[in-house]
């Protein structure tokens, strides 16, 4: 029996990545997905953002698993959008129980330099995109009557400050705002809400030479490898280590959104290798 | 293949509540126990101390899932008894990969300016310093295994929040998070992760009694676990009295298991809401 069997996870940013690893780790402890992601690029952001293909592989994942999913390309900025793919999804899979905001984009600038553009998409993004979800969900959730999990995808960047991600950090705090005031309106219908806070992960949302250049600024381009950089992510760590793989966020998932954290609600849960100490 | 198969925990206060249900638990999921208890009374508990009986029955209870259990009585404030009591059954078991240090009490209640010293210094003793025996006695084992290691601190909610008339109480579970803190940064380089847990009001003898009863209905007369209730739910956010001592375990085992491999320094709350109040 898996410790999610039968129930129906709402995922954001599932094609690659945190979001497809956390489709993949919640269907094999027995749930059914609904999926979106933008799988497109905003202009604001410096690597390239996820393609329809993408979204297909993890499907195909998925399926191969034996369970369902519904995957919509649909961007969370857009209520509308987010709200018709949800819908959808639950109209085919029957009930909705575990949401996964994990959608989220990341770009650099100082606060004092960064453009009216920057700043807007990162917040309509990370921080907006999030509570959208949220809304979308909520209906299906309380309409089940079983309670639920909404899991937000904050990072240590909502507990603390970084140069240089002001836009960043604000947005992830605003989430760490969001999760506590969700947890207060929905603990009546027994819907927890929960943040975690990853360190770095290892996705392309920083193995890519724009996040290469604001961590090793000082080295020529062709000095900044995978093995140079883990030395920079790994040193903001307490465990010996560069960064932390998807599956070990997933995981942090999974335990908020199964029955074992039946009475977790309110709560930013790190994974991060001591970042925070 | 359990969660924590083929590893060696120890527990402090395993004979009942809490600590025995942890010991359970982690058996379930494939660990081998090494149980300490005290079983003697501490003087001014309000409630009765655990016995050998109830030592016995963890004993019963874990070898009735085929797993291995050494249990002996010894006080977390005596640490060279505590370190022999350990060090036997690392002797006995082969090696050592968790610790919960789950031993504590409560004891008779009263504003800051009223309590005794020996109010005072039997919680410290208990709740504080037994928890840094724990620690001290298990480190060497831990580190002579080579292969890391998890180390979870029960602190309470009381470690998070101030309580009115248990100030000792309330600086005993705080001084946990500070050890924890540390503890975590000093172990890091050995990947020895170590993590606190801050339990809303769990059902268990230690509250189970007319001082928590009184704490918490302080205007009634003979206050019963029927008045407790609706007081006890009013810190909650989720609409329950209080959690049961297997949602406690069901935290350890994340933190125990390798899910939850870079999860280090984290005190997690497992508290219906509490701390959103």
């Amino acid at each position: 029996m898996g410790r999610v069997e039968g129930k129906v996870a709402f995922v954001t940013g599932a094609a690659r990545g945190q979001g497809r690893s956390h489709a993949l780790r919640l269907a094999q402890e027995g749930a059914d997905i609904i999926a979106i992601d933008l799988t497109g690029q905003i202009d604001s952001v410096p690597y390239a953002m996820s393609q329809p293909s993408d979204l297909e592989e993890t499907v195909r994942q998925i399926e191969a698993l034996d369970r369902r999913i519904v995957a919509t390309k649909a961007d969370v900025r857009d209520f509308d959008q987010v709200k018709a793919a949800v819908d959808d999804g639950v109209a085919q899979l029957g009930r909705l129980d575990i949401v996964s905001a994990n959608a989220g984009i990341f770009s650099f600038g100082s606060l004092a330099d960064l453009e009216e553009q920057v700043f807007r998409d990162m917040i309509d993004v990370n921080l907006t995109g999030v509570w959208h979800a949220a809304k979308a969900a909520i209906p299906h959730i309380r309409a089940g009557g079983r309670g639920g999990s909404i899991v937000l995808t904050s990072s240590t960047a909502g507990l603390e400050g970084m140069e240089n991600i002001g836009h960043y950090v604000a947005a992830k705090h605003g989430v760490v705002g969001l999760m506590r005031t969700l947890a207060i309106e929905l603990a009546p219908d027994m819907i927890r809400v929960n943040s975690v806070h990853p360190t770095s992960v290892n996705t392309d949302m920083i193995q890519n030479s724009a996040t290469y250049a604001l961590f090793a600024p000082d080295l020529p381009e062709a000095e900044r490898t995978k093995e140079t950089l883990g030395a920079r992510f790994g040193a903001l760590n307490k465990l010996p280590i560069p960064w932390v793989e998807p599956v070990d966020i997933s995981n942090a998932v999974l335990w908020l959104a199964s029955d074992e954290a039946r009475y977790v609600t309110g709560v930013t849960l790190p994974v991060d290798a001591g970042e925070q100490l | 293949m359990g969660r924590v198969e083929g590893k060696v925990a120890f527990i402090t206060g395993a004979a009942r509540g809490q600590g025995r249900s942890h010991a359970i638990r982690l058996a379930q999921e494939g660990a081998d126990i090494i149980a300490v208890d005290l079983l003697e009374a501490i003087p001014g508990a309000p409630y009765a101390a655990a016995t050998q009986e109830d030592l016995d029955e963890t004993v019963r209870q874990v070898e009735a899932l085929d797993r291995r259990i050494v249990a002996s009585k010894a006080d977390v404030r005596d640490y060279e008894g505590l370190k022999k009591a350990l060090d036997d059954g690392v002797a006995e078991l082969g090696r050592l990969d968790i610790v919960s240090a789950n031993a504590g009490i409560s004891t008779q209640m009263a504003p800051t300016d009223e309590l005794t010293e020996d109010m005072w210094q039997n919680m410290i003793d208990t709740n504080l310093t037994g928890v840094w025996h724990t620690a001290k006695a298990a480190i060497p084992h831990l580190k002579a295994g080579g292969r890391g290691g998890a180390i979870i601190l029960t602190s309470s909610e009381a470690g998070i929040k101030g309580y009115a008339n248990i100030a000792h109480y309330v600086s005993a579970k705080h001084g946990v998070v500070g050890l924890m803190r540390t503890l975590a940064i000093e172990l890091a380089p050995d990947m020895i992760r170590v993590n606190s847990i801050h339990p809303t009001q769990v059902d268990t003898d230690m509250i189970m009694n007319e001082a928590t009863y009184r704490l918490f209905a302080p205007n009634l007369e003979n206050p019963t676990r029927e008045d407790f209730a609706p007081a006890s739910q009013a810190t909650n956010t989720l609409p329950i009295p209080w959690v049961e001592a297997v949602d406690i375990s069901n935290a350890v085992l994340f933190l125990a298991s390798d899910e939850a491999r870079y999860v280090t320094g984290v005190p997690l709350p497992v508290d219906a809401g509490c701390f959103l109040k």
